[in-house]
């Protein structure tokens, strides 16, 4: 009992306290979890991270679970994830009431239009972090178009790219194995 | 009730297919706002800049906010828990063939193909929020050349030059150039109010 209640309290700090998302928490993941607790090694929260990069859902999210589920089976996993939503519950719901009433000022509806500026920039800043990775020869680069295109223009969900990409991406790989 | 069901199942199907992070859920959250019209694309716009600016990952940050302005306080608790439940049971899945999947070859392969889709429908999710500010458009079909804004435009190469080439501020965090276009709209009136 008294280990779950750790995990949640100290995923709530790990969520409370990092700004800048997931890749952001890295560090304050490996003094946390690695330092002070000992939850896990170096090596394995690394090994946690980068499988919950390439998992679906949130990044943060599946690092939490993989080390509550390591220290205190699938209750742990649960309590470390509610660790560390919990802040951005709180937080976020306290500035969306207040945004939600305060949106008819000029002040605020001046201040958005400048930041969505910002936010054009910030989505084409992480789009080239995540090219430099994902893009790397003329296959990913074909997905890349055809899902980019497809997108712009057509109103089919995301889970359509995604299921295709991902037939896609076996196909190519395996043909490549097979040829050589 | 029916609302809390569509948010949950809505923010489930997100956690279930946004792969590589928190700004990979933003094509879903564009898809939910055509399918549902529950927020329009320039409150999304908002959202993201919120869920940059404050502590928390950016994809539990976003789905709080969604939740709160579709549903109120039980909205967000509820889009939230549907975000990560599909990570939760794909985790504690993971965790036991830990080696195995590591190791698979049809697990890489898929995500050989995976990385560049989730850039790409980040970069459409982009291409949406650029139309609105420079357009005030969301669909290419609702542009014409004349609407262009050229402040915006300048503030954007601006934005750009120190948060990316200039060595000096590129490491600073995403709050201080949120911070500093907030300011500037308000000075330049940006909105035209």
């Amino acid at each position: 009992m008294k280990v779950l209640l750790d995990l949640l309290f100290t995923f709530a700090r790990i969520g409370g306290l990092t700004f800048g998302g997931g890749y952001a928490m890295l560090p304050m993941l490996q003094k946390e979890v690695v330092e002070n607790r000992g939850w896990a090694t170096e090596d394995e929260l690394m090994d946690y991270y980068a499988i919950g990069q390439c998992t679906p859902g949130i990044i943060a999210v599946n690092t939490a679970t993989f080390v509550g589920q390591k220290t205190a089976g699938i209750a742990g996993g649960i309590m470390a994830t509610l660790g560390i939503v919990f802040p951005s519950l709180v937080i976020i719901t306290v500035i969306a009431a207040f945004i939600q009433n305060f949106a008819d000022l000029a002040v605020v509806q001046n201040a958005f239009a400048g930041i969505r500026i910002c936010v054009c920039v910030l989505i084409f800043n992480a789009v080239i972090k995540l090219w430099k990775k994902a893009v790397i020869d003329k296959g990913t680069l074909a997905i890349f178009l055809v899902v980019f295109v497809g997108s712009v223009l057509t109103s089919l969900s995301p889970i359509v790219f995604v299921i295709i990409a991902a037939a896609a991406g076996i196909f190519l790989k395996n043909k490549e194995v097979s040829k050589s | 009730m029916m609302l809390y069901l569509q948010l949950y199942y809505e923010f489930f199907k997100a956690g279930l297919f946004a792969i590589g992070g928190g700004m990979a859920t933003l094509p879903f959250l564009y898809d939910i706002s055509d399918k549902t019209g529950w927020y329009t694309y320039s409150q999304m716009a908002d959202m993201i800049a919120v869920s940059e600016s404050t502590p928390g990952a950016i994809g539990i940050n976003m789905a709080t906010y969604v939740g709160f302005t579709t549903g109120g306080a039980p909205g967000s608790v509820i889009a939230t828990l549907g975000l990560v439940t599909p990570s939760i049971i794909i985790i504690l899945i993971v965790a036991r063939f830990l080696k195995a999947f590591k190791d698979n070859r049809y697990v890489n392969s898929a995500f050989y193909g995976l990385r560049p889709a989730s850039t790409a429908l980040i970069a459409a999710a982009g291409v949406s929020v650029l139309l609105l500010v420079l357009f005030g458009s969301t669909t290419l079909q609702g542009i014409s050349l004349g609407d262009i804004s050229i402040s915006c435009i300048i503030l954007m190469v601006i934005l750009y030059f120190f948060s990316s080439v200039c060595k000096k501020t590129k490491g600073l965090h995403p709050v201080v150039f949120i911070a500093l276009s907030a300011v500037i709209g308000v000075v330049f009136h940006l909105a035209g109010v």
